[in-house]
């Protein structure tokens, strides 16, 4: 028993190792160490920060980038309630139709509509800002190694081009620092609801973990029933193990 | 062992009509004998066959809400993750799962080489699970297709692209393959469909495997036949207790990453979805293909490196007729034993070969460990049956060392013969 449990968590260990260096090999300068409320396995999401990032989000980011997958009504997760949600999405104007006449018009948003995007197709999207399109914000955190950590570094990461750098912004943890997004968030660039004060690094924090709960809105349910799951199953398991040496008994 | 019996008559009815019930005794109950010292490395058969059922399930539920179709399937699967009941929790089910399928069949064969699992009586037992194996990798790839990711659709564009390499018919080939002139919404479709169609093909072929295990039974760590009804046990209870265990202690590691590190063993860049001009800084397969990618990218000419690739797995077709060695089990054969520990690190290196840029030193990494892939199945096991003097083979399952130990001189070469 000894031996395969060892071997097994040897095998698992070097599937660990292995893909690790996979991604090792795409990672460029050790991002900054930022703690989150949603680490570890008792992790959850701050309601306020959030509701700050969604901030951050609409009156910064959403100029350019769109927020594909996320609709009115799945605010709720930030702690707003029905009214509220009605109100965010009654801000913004919605295309709908065809009607009965065939027209296409225009109306208040509800809260079963999607973010609306800054354009309205991809190509327009590029060609107003230079030729790069600025990717879908709903899956940034799962989608960059280092996830929401990444984006963080990458808002806080702007810096005085070195000599003889070919582009206009040099960021220090873009994949190549070469980076067409010019520094987006400067200091009281919002006046948070709350009075938090808007540091650049608060509201990289706030709309970084905004976009955690974007990507995976679902990490609180996850975690939740995780913890009884393997409750249950190292209880389950450990039954299992009693019958095992009771019937073994027997044998020489 | 004994027969079948019952007091139930709606059993006798059954049974008399179709004999359904000593089937399943034959099978996995009192009435198979199984020898009475095997390890828990032997749990990872029936562990395989949980995986693929889990998989078989979840993938069913799964394809209730995917849609096959290029400008939907991104956007379906997020769907799943966040509008469906519980669609979360079945879809990292099933991406995890893929990967546990793989690590859990990996020992199961890792073991069956250490203990020669694969040596007469059992070749076809064997050669049976090697197509199991494929057929698993043909499904991984064509499912990790289906969310239309990145890496999803530059992974299929260039796995698609090796037959290419084939002489005259290569380009053909492909457009066959694809459907079209590039992987798109035929390719798609197409994946979709096999996706769904291999995996039962894999269950039919798990019953060849069961059924050629049953005609002689399991090997077990010593690698000696049983002499008798000291040496067995019935299956049940004994082994399906001993299987029913290790279920659940798989069932906590799978659990702990499902619901811990979702996200853990796939690549970042398959949550962007599929962008036909935008090519991923590096293209690298799930991990499980990484030891095949790094031997496909060994050797410089793209024919040659196919024919490797495809090679690693045929020497495990005809790996019974490269070890001759009368020995089964390693314990007993202390230079194999040696080699054994070199070739697991061997593929756990051409792991990260895999895992990395093929150039400078990784490059040549990866080729050493091909050549020795290669060396260790073509002349080093050929060799071994030859000139290495297994250590003396216990009598009995029963008595290991009590009397059949180093002290039987006559013992030492040909110990099988006692029999």
């Amino acid at each position: 028993m000894r031996k395969g449990l060892i071997f097994g968590l040897a095998a698992l260990a070097a599937i660990a190792t292995a893909s690790s260096a996979a991604r090792a090999a795409e990672e460029g300068p050790a991002l900054p160490h930022v703690e989150w409320s949603f680490d570890g396995p008792f992790g959850t999401f701050d309601r306020h920060a959030m509701q700050r990032g969604l901030q951050v989000y609409r009156e910064v980011c959403s100029a350019c980038h769109s927020l594909n997958y996320i609709a009115f009504r799945d605010l709720a997760a930030l702690g707003y309630d029905e009214d509220e949600i009605k109100a965010i999405a009654a801000e913004y104007t919605v295309t709908d139709g065809p009607n009965d006449e065939g027209e296409m018009f225009e109306r208040e948003g509800r809260p079963s509509d999607y973010f609306p995007a800054p354009f309205p197709n991809e190509k327009a999207a590029a060609a107003s800002n230079g030729g790069a399109a600025p990717p879908d914000l709903s899956l940034m955190a799962k989608a960059r190694v280092g996830g929401p950590t990444y984006i963080y570094g990458l808002l806080t990461g702007y810096e005085d081009p070195p000599a003889g750098f070919p582009g206009d912004n040099y960021n220090l943890y873009f994949p190549g620092h070469q980076i067409a997004m010019a520094p987006p968030l400067f200091e009281d660039g919002v006046s948070y609801a709350d009075g938090t004060p808007a540091t650049v690094e608060q509201m990289a924090k706030d709309v970084s973990h905004f976009l955690m709960w974007t990507a995976e809105p679902k990490l609180e349910d996850r975690k939740g029933m995780g913890i009884k799951v393997l409750i249950f199953l190292v209880v389950f398991t450990g039954v299992l193990y009693a019958a095992k040496r009771k019937i073994w008994a027997d044998v020489h | 062992m004994s027969e079948f019996q019952t007091n139930s008559r709606v059993i006798k009815w059954i049974e008399h009509r179709m004999p359904v019930f000593s089937f399943l005794d034959h099978s996995v109950g009192r009435s198979f004998p199984a020898p009475k010292n095997l390890s828990y490395l032997w749990n990872f058969g029936s562990l395989a066959g949980l995986v693929l059922v889990i998989m078989i399930v979840t993938g069913i539920v799964l394809a209730m809400q995917y849609t096959a179709h290029v400008d939907y399937a991104f956007n379906s699967v997020e769907r799943i993750m966040r509008d469906v009941n519980y669609g979360w929790l079945i879809r990292y089910i099933h991406m995890n799962g893929a990967s546990f399928f793989f690590i859990v069949v990996y020992i199961h064969i890792f073991r069956g080489l250490y203990y020669g699992s694969y040596k007469a009586p059992r070749e076809l037992l064997w050669m049976i699970g090697v197509v199991i194996l494929l057929l698993m990798m043909a499904t991984a790839f064509m499912g990790y297709v289906l969310p239309w990711g990145q890496m999803s659709f530059w992974g299929a564009k260039v796995i698609t692209n090796l037959f290419s390499a084939v002489p005259f018919f290569g380009e053909g080939i492909v457009t066959w393959l694809w459907g079209g002139f590039t992987v798109d919404n035929p390719t798609l479709n197409r994946f979709f469909s096999l996706h769904y169609l291999l995996p039962f093909i894999i269950v039919a072929v798990v019953v060849l495997h069961i059924w050629a295990l049953h005609q002689f039974g399991s090997n077990n760590p010593l690698g000696i036949d049983t002499k008798g009804p000291q040496d067995k046990i019935p299956f049940h209870p004994y082994y399906t207790v001993k299987d029913a265990f290790g279920v659940g202690v798989f069932l906590i590691f799978f659990a702990a990453m499902v619901f811990y590190a979702p996200n853990y063993m796939g690549d970042p860049v398959n949550y962007v979805q599929a962008d036909p001009l935008a090519t991923p800084a590096h293209i690298v397969p799930e991990w499980y293909f990484l030891p095949f990618y790094a031997i496909l990218r060994a050797i410089p000419d793209k024919l040659l490196g196919v024919i490797a690739m495809f090679g690693s797995i045929a020497v495990l077709f005809i790996l019974p007729w490269l070890d001759r060695s009368p020995v089964k089990s390693g314990r007993f054969r202390p230079i194999f034993r040696i080699f054994f520990v070199l070739l697991v690190i061997d593929t756990v290196v051409l792991g990260f070969a895999g895992a990395n840029p093929p150039e400078g030193t990784w490059l040549l990494v990866g080729q050493i460990a091909t050549a020795w892939y290669f060396l260790h199945f073509l002349i080093i096991l050929p060799l071994l049956g030859v000139f290495e003097r297994p250590k003396p083979l216990p009598t009995s399952i029963s008595e290991p060392v009590l009397k059949g130990g180093g002290s039987m001189a006559g013992a030492t070469t040909t110990p099988m013969e006692k029999a």
